[in-house]
C-alpha cells in the first residue's frame, strides 16, 4: 500500500465475474501515521473502506472491460472491528450483490491471518463514463501493476 | 399483493425523506418529491431487488436527454409504476 498515494490494493490474488480477492500490505512507515495518530500509528479507518472500494472498483473495472469508470456513492453499513497497524499483511475481498442499469453493488471484507477487521455491506457505485482520458489510462495502468491485467 | 405504485411508494419513503402520503399517483419522482440522482439509485435499486428486474435507467435517460421521450413518462409515478409492470411482465415472459 502506498497509503498517501491512496495505492491501497497492492497484489490480486484472484477474480472471476463475481468475485476478486486481493492482497495489501501496510507499510512500516507512511506521513499517515505521523498524524494518525503520534505514538500509536493505525491506518485511518476511511483508508480501509477506500481498500473496500479499491477492490470493488476493480473487480468492476474487469467486469466493464475498463471503458467506464465506478465512483463509489455510498453504502448501507460499515464495521471496523480492530485496529491495523504497519506491517501488516490484508486480505480483501469483494463480490457483486448487484449490477444495475448504471450503477453496482457490491459487499466487502478485510482479514489479517484469518482474523476479521472490517467489513462494509452494499457498497453503491455509479457507473459513468470516464471524464478523462487520463484517469482511463491511469486505472489500466494500476490494474496492470496488481495483476488484473495482463 | 399490493399495486406496484403502493410498492414503489413505499420503497420510496422508505429510502429517502418524503412522506408517505405526499406520493401521488401523478407526482413527477424529481420535480414533485425532489429525489435526488443519489437517492434514485438507492431507489432503482430497491426496486430491482423488490420486482427481481433491472430498472434501465440509462436507457431511459439517454430517450429523455435525446428528446425522444418526454420525463414524464419515466418519472411520473403512474406512468413509473407502469413501466415496472411492463418490465415484470416481459420477464414473465421470457423477453427481459
Amino acid at each position: 500500500m502506498r497509503l498517501e498515494y491512496f495505492q491501497m490494493i497492492d497484489r490480486v490474488l484472484s477474480a472471476d465475474a463475481e468475485s476478486i480477492a486481493a492482497e495489501a500490505v501496510v507499510p512500516e512507515a507512511s506521513p499517515v501515521f505521523e498524524g494518525h495518530f503520534p505514538g500509536h500509528p493505525l491506518v485511518p479507518g476511511v483508508l480501509l473502506v477506500e481498500t473496500m472500494a479499491q477492490a470493488s472498483g476493480y473487480l468492476l473495472l474487469a467486469r466493464l472491460g475498463f471503458a467506464r469508470m465506478a465512483f463509489l456513492t455510498g453504502s448501507r453499513e460499515t464495521k471496523l472491528r480492530r485496529f491495523v497497524r504497519p506491517g501488516e499483511t490484508l486480505s480483501v475481498t469483494a463480490r457483486l450483490v448487484h449490477e444495475g442499469s448504471g450503477f453496482a453493488v457490491t459487499d466487502a471484507a478485510i482479514t489479517s491471518a484469518g482474523k476479521r477487521i472490517c467489513e462494509v455491506r452494499e457498497m453503491k457505485f455509479s457507473i459513468q463514463d470516464f471524464p478523462a482520458p487520463e484517469l482511463a489510462a491511469a486505472m489500466r495502468a494500476q490494474a496492470a501493476r496488481i495483476g488484473l491485467l495482463a | 399483493m399490493a399495486s406496484a405504485f403502493d410498492r414503489i411508494a413505499d420503497i420510496i419513503a422508505e429510502t429517502s425523506d418524503v412522506p408517505r402520503d405526499t406520493i401521488k399517483p401523478e407526482s413527477h419522482v424529481i420535480e414533485d418529491l425532489g429525489i435526488d440522482s443519489l437517492d434514485f439509485l438507492d431507489i432503482v435499486f430497491a426496486i430491482d431487488k423488490a420486482f427481481g428486474i433491472k430498472v434501465p435507467v440509462e436507457a431511459w435517460t439517454q430517450e429523455v436527454n435525446a428528446g425522444t421521450a418526454p420525463a414524464s413518462q419515466y418519472f411520473v409515478m403512474e406512468n413509473l409504476a407502469k413501466r415496472i409492470e411492463e418490465l415484470v411482465a416481459a420477464k414473465s415472459a421470457g423477453t427481459a
